[in-house]
């Protein structure tokens, strides 16, 4: 067994791009097994399907006309703006992204993985990867409920708005923001994981920051998740008092450079993950 | 590629707390121990070894790795250390088979090193189960299959003992000393030191984080010059032999056994003691049936150099 695993070893090191790959992919998947999908996340669970429960109540209750549908497509873009990004998506990736690493040394348990032969910044990327599948996979089933239940109450109306009109448009444009959302946010609350003890009073700095973000110089603009987001909302939401204020308008710009500008943004965030986790050191007790 | 574990003048703080100070140390292959009381910097030594921690200055490698090449230096290294928990969930198979997947192997040839490993710590019954419903003992045997499920070369073991039975203590003691046997690095801290003391080759002695001695337990016994030698000599009549050695001998106490049938003689000068002792025999006068060194062991060393006794941790 030793003379095979000898053999082993020396084939894969002629490969370590391909070793890499298996690595990243395994630990991905004993990651999303261990970690994310158990009943601890529950209140994950409920963040992400609270408006779907409240939109069902609606459908069962009242009935739909075909004049309210831009009323509830309005609806639809403020549950997805106000409570999904700055909320829902926000607070979920904090509980799924910080327990990938504080969770794990809350339980005395990252040093397996630390002492495992895969390289720390691979670890860091394929935490990252798990932890962005499962809130992609919950906060996307809950917007697609949702988008269902908005719709299906006003029958054919409904669907040749889905189908003929502008609905699908709009569903793969709150898709992909759900999706950037969650990398975004992912990114850093990982980060935040790695430099703090408990990252929830830094995470309400960021969530202050996300709020007054639209009122600050333009380049400051640039360091927020949620001001990228709100370029790529296919239904601009009009909003008063209070809520205006995460729905400041700011000056457009295209859907391209709003989604090229925050990758940049989420690929500096790992950049520096990747520096702090080769730096990483387990000492328990002060942990 | 080196077959040592070097540590180059290598001292590690915690802030302002001393870790480990200064060390510096060449580990070859065999059975080593880390002896030294609470506290005294051993499992930071382990944890340095392991790339757990970083030292503060100084270098150290293992075999001519060091951790920033995780994939190359975890395959040579397995540590198990004495944190006594794991990731949620989970059954001691899929323990030590998810740690084996990411080495690259095949599903196959993983499951054939985890029946392997699981085998030789005894635990192949309960593998199924979860390993949150294992007893204390059952969870150091899981850490220790895991550690040497992938046939590393250098083995680390921060007090692999705890928790153990009696049967299961000898049963790892006896894996300890194959794998030894084997040509491996088997580095062991471990407060059970008359235990370990039987199969190590070396000892190492620290405490508030300095390095106090190291090297062969014999030779380091032989360096503690300020406690002579004790030696005890099974015979039929201890208590004129005892006579004979201090009349002649550089012995400086004697103490019956408590059988009556020895007698523990401390002397200074151990050379001239085998020489006397050769002389009294061929007399024929006392019938001596064995001579053996009483105070050579770890348990002794840690006594005379750190003081505190039988408390190693």
């Amino acid at each position: 067994m030793a003379s095979s695993m000898a053999t082993m070893r020396e084939r894969l090191s002629q490969a370590p791009w391909g070793l890499w790959w298996i690595q990243g992919y395994r630990l991905t998947r004993i990651e999303l097994r261990r970690n994310l999908f158990s009943w601890r996340a529950a209140w994950i669970y409920f963040l992400a399907f609270v408006p779907t429960f409240i939109l069902l109540i609606h459908l069962v209750v009242d009935r739909h006309s075909g004049n309210s549908i831009s009323e509830d497509t309005s609806i639809l873009a403020g549950i997805v703006q106000l409570y999904y990004i700055r909320l829902g998506v926000f607070f979920g990736c904090l509980g799924i992204f910080s327990r990938l690493i504080r969770g794990e040394m809350i339980e005395r348990s990252i040093h397996f993985y630390l002492l495992s032969p895969v390289r720390r910044e691979l670890q860091l990327l394929a935490k990252f990867a798990a932890g962005s599948i499962a809130a992609i996979l919950l906060f996307a089933s809950a917007i697609l409920a949702n988008f269902v239940l908005v719709y299906v109450g006003f029958g054919a109306a409904g669907s040749d708005y889905i189908f003929n009109g502008p609905g699908l448009g709009q569903m793969e444009s709150y898709l992909a923001i759900i999706v950037l959302a969650c990398l975004g946010y992912g990114a850093v609350f990982l980060l935040l994981s790695m430099m703090f003890r408990n990252p929830t009073p830094a995470a309400m700095l960021v969530l202050g920051w996300e709020a007054i973000n639209p009122i600050l110089p333009s380049l400051l603009q640039k360091l927020s998740v949620a001001s990228y987001l709100r370029h790529l909302m296919p239904v601009q939401v009009g909003a008063e008092g209070i809520f205006a204020l995460l729905t400041v308008k700011t000056e457009p710009v295209p859907a391209w450079q709003a989604t090229l500008g925050l990758m940049a943004l989420i690929a500096v965030v790992l950049f520096y993950s990747c520096l702090r986790i080769r730096k990483l050191e387990i000492r328990y007790t002060t942990d | 590629m080196s077959d040592q574990i070097i540590f180059e003048d290598v001292s590690k703080f915690y802030g302002e707390v001393l870790g480990v100070n200064r060390i510096t140390l060449s580990i070859p292959p065999g059975i080593t121990t880390l002896v030294g009381p609470n506290g005294s910097g051993k499992t930071t030594l382990m944890n340095l070894m392991t790339g757990l921690i970083q030292p503060s200055r100084g270098r150290l490698s293992v075999l001519g790795l060091t951790p920033a090449d995780a994939t190359e230096f975890f395959s040579a290294v397995g540590y198990c250390a004495q944190f006594d928990s794991f990731p949620r969930n989970i059954t001691g198979w899929q323990f030590v088979y998810d740690s084996l997947m990411l080495y690259g192997m095949e599903k196959a040839m993983a499951a054939d090193f985890t029946v392997e490993a699981l085998d030789r710590v005894q635990l192949g019954e309960a593998a199924g189960r979860r390993i949150a419903g294992y007893s204390k003992g059952m969870r150091q045997k899981i850490r220790l299959a895991q550690s040497i499920a992938h046939h590393p070369r250098v083995l680390v073991l921060d007090e692999p003992l705890n928790g153990l039975d009696p049967m299961a203590r000898a049963e790892s003691m006896a894996l300890f000393e194959d794998l030894g046997r084997q040509g491996m690095h088997v580095i062991i801290s471990s407060h059970i030191l008359d235990e370990v003391d039987r199969i190590s080759d070396r000892v190492i002695l620290i405490t508030g984080g300095y390095l106090i001695a190291e090297g062969d337990i014999h030779q380091v016994r032989q360096e503690v010059h300020e406690k002579p030698m004790q030696v005890l000599i099974r015979c039929d009549r201890p208590e004129v032999l005892a006579s004979r050695m201090f009349s002649v001998n550089h012995c400086v106490e004697a103490r019956l056994h408590a059988d009556g049938k020895g007698v523990f003689l401390r002397t200074s000068e151990l050379d001239q003691f085998y020489s006397m002792l050769n002389g009294i025999a061929a007399e024929g006068l006392i019938k001596i049936d064995s001579v053996a060194p009483a105070d050579d062991d770890a348990n002794a060393i840690y006594q005379y150099l750190i003081g505190t006794e039988g408390s190693a941790s």
